[in-house]
């Protein structure tokens, strides 16, 4: 089976920074890729790569059976990949409600009532009914958070990409968030989770990556990725045997 | 009497204003252009109205049937063909490709239509008036501020109430993110530019049946745009309307302390509100 999405020696580099070095990874469809790695190890950057905010020096990306690397970001969006950023970025000076309808409506193709009635479903999914009419900008951190999700969502994406939503929440918050990604998975949308909170990944992955300094260090089942002693070492910083 | 009288002529000058500001307005609070060749433009919609009423023989309220669009297509073209390339983090090169179209508008209208000021001819909409308590009102004046109230409460609602107005206020709130969603900007900024336009055509054609006009006067229509918007607060179309009438009532107060105070007293009391309130009256974009 051809891979959903693949990445194929992909390289990127800000003159002496190297934010992507031959990077080559596959997602099958359906399947949840977890993204692990110290800050500043190029996830992020990998996001802008495959979503097409970053253009790659070399190397090649396939999105649904088409090369997606010379494709514009909104081209790439309208193909049906999302993401939510690290930092949110909300249409601040917009309703919640309307930040979900531009997803719906240029992202998700989706048209007057259907577009309004899919917003308020997946407003409700995220939990965000009740401030639909809230300002973006008047958001708590989780409500921004949760908007990341929902302007994904509403964009009904085939991959969605999530970068460290699960950052900066309660437990509690953290564990009604992984329900509801666990819930978007089993209907069948395929996820990469870039995330710090390693149990919260860790309850919803089927696959863990590991990169640093933009090359891919291990990958592979996630309990055995982050037991294996390059991880600990590298990523958690702690000798293998502590 | 004389001063009511000055204050309601005032107003309803400052109708014509506000139709001159709010494609500057709109196309500022879109995509931040600073658009130096509107004022040309509000003349070319003028110049397409005379043009549509001598060779169809339309009268000029009909013609903007015609020049609305036209202008539109206009507008939609400029920006994907021209506009769109000089946008960027840099300011200069738009303000500087517009000044450039302004000269080049000037001198093609010089080139078709000579120096010589033109007028339109409404027949009897020009000289047409209703008595309101012992104060004689033109018809013209009070359809050009009831135009200019019916196209801000359109703007209004195409920006709050439809999808492509939701499409204009994400692209102007980020730029990156409305790209990632799907919205391709130099669309969505040609549909911006092809709305400002439309309204130009409208203020064109009113400018053009209020007054004679030639190739030279976009400048001054320019300054009066920029000042009502500036004085009611960048991003807020109904601030404009009231920088319309506030320059429109300054001027004809101006004008009736001495008549050659009219452009002087409308120029003062923009910079008095420049200094006391540098935002305007009514900001909306606060940066």
């Amino acid at each position: 089976m051809a891979a959903f999405l693949e990445l194929d020696k992909v390289s990127k580099a800000f003159g002496a920074v190297t934010v992507a070095d031959n990077l080559s990874f596959a997602v099958q469809q359906g399947e949840a890729l977890g993204v692990i790695g110290p800050n500043g190890a190029g996830k992020t950057s990998m996001f802008n790569l495959i979503t097409g905010t970053l253009s790659p020096n070399a190397g090649q990306i396939t999105f649904d059976g088409a090369d997606v690397t010379h494709n514009s970001a909104a081209k790439r969006c309208r193909a049906g990949m999302a993401r939510s950023f690290q930092v949110p970025q909300p249409f601040s000076g917009m309703t919640v409600f309307e930040n979900a309808m531009i997803a719906a409506t240029q992202a998700g193709g989706m048209h007057g009532t259907e577009a309004e009635q899919f917003c308020l479903d997946v407003l409700n999914q995220t939990e965000l009914l009740d401030r639909a009419n809230t300002l973006a900008g008047g958001l708590t951190l989780l409500g921004r958070k949760r908007l990341e999700l929902t302007r994904a969502l509403c964009a009904k994406p085939k991959l969605l990409m999530l970068d460290e939503i699960a950052g900066g929440l309660t437990e509690a918050e953290c564990r009604s968030l992984v329900q509801t990604i666990k819930d978007i998975h089993a209907r069948g949308v395929t996820i990469i989770w870039i995330e710090h909170v390693v149990h919260a990944l860790m309850a919803v992955v089927d696959k863990l990556m590991v990169i640093d300094f933009g090359r891919k260090i291990a990958e592979g089942e996630p309990r055995t990725i982050m037991d294996s002693p390059e991880v600990q070492e590298i990523y958690l910083g702690i000798a293998a045997d502590a | 009497m004389e001063w009511v009288n000055a204050l309601l002529q005032g107003t309803l000058l400052g109708g014509l204003y506000a139709l001159f500001a709010a494609g500057l307005s709109l196309i500022f609070g879109v995509m931040r252009l600073v658009n130096i060749a509107h004022g040309d433009l509000i003349v070319l919609g003028a110049y397409l109205g005379l043009s549509v009423t001598t060779v169809l023989g339309f009268h000029p309220m009909l013609a903007l049937i015609v020049v609305v669009p036209a202008m539109a297509i206009f507008g939609y073209v400029l920006q994907r063909g021209i506009l769109n390339q000089t946008l960027g983090k840099d300011i200069l090169p738009p303000l500087l490709v517009t000044f450039g179209l302004s000269v080049i508008i000037q001198n093609a209208l010089l080139e078709t239509y000579s120096a010589d000021p033109q007028k339109m001819n409404a027949g009897a909409l020009e000289t047409a008036s209703v008595s309101l308590g012992g104060l004689s009102v033109g018809v013209l004046p009070v359809l050009t501020f009831a135009i200019a109230i019916a196209v801000i409460a359109t703007l209004q609602w195409i920006f709050y109430r439809t999808a492509l107005g939701r499409a204009f206020r994400a692209t102007s709130d980020n730029q990156e993110i409305a790209q990632l969603m799907g919205l391709n900007r130099r669309h969505i900024f040609g549909l911006a530019m092809a709305l400002a336009l439309a309204v130009t055509a409208i203020a064109g054609i009113m400018l053009g049946i209020r007054t004679s006009f030639d190739p030279s006067i976009g400048g001054g229509r320019l300054i009066f745009g920029f000042e009502a918007v500036i004085i009611g607060g960048l991003g807020n179309l109904w601030g404009t309307l009231v920088g319309g009438v506030i320059l429109g009532v300054a001027q004809t107060i101006g004008a009736k302390i001495d008549p050659g105070w009219q452009l002087l007293a409308g120029h003062l009391t923009f910079l008095v509100i420049l200094a006391v309130k540098p935002n305007g009256l009514f900001p909306r974009i606060s940066e």
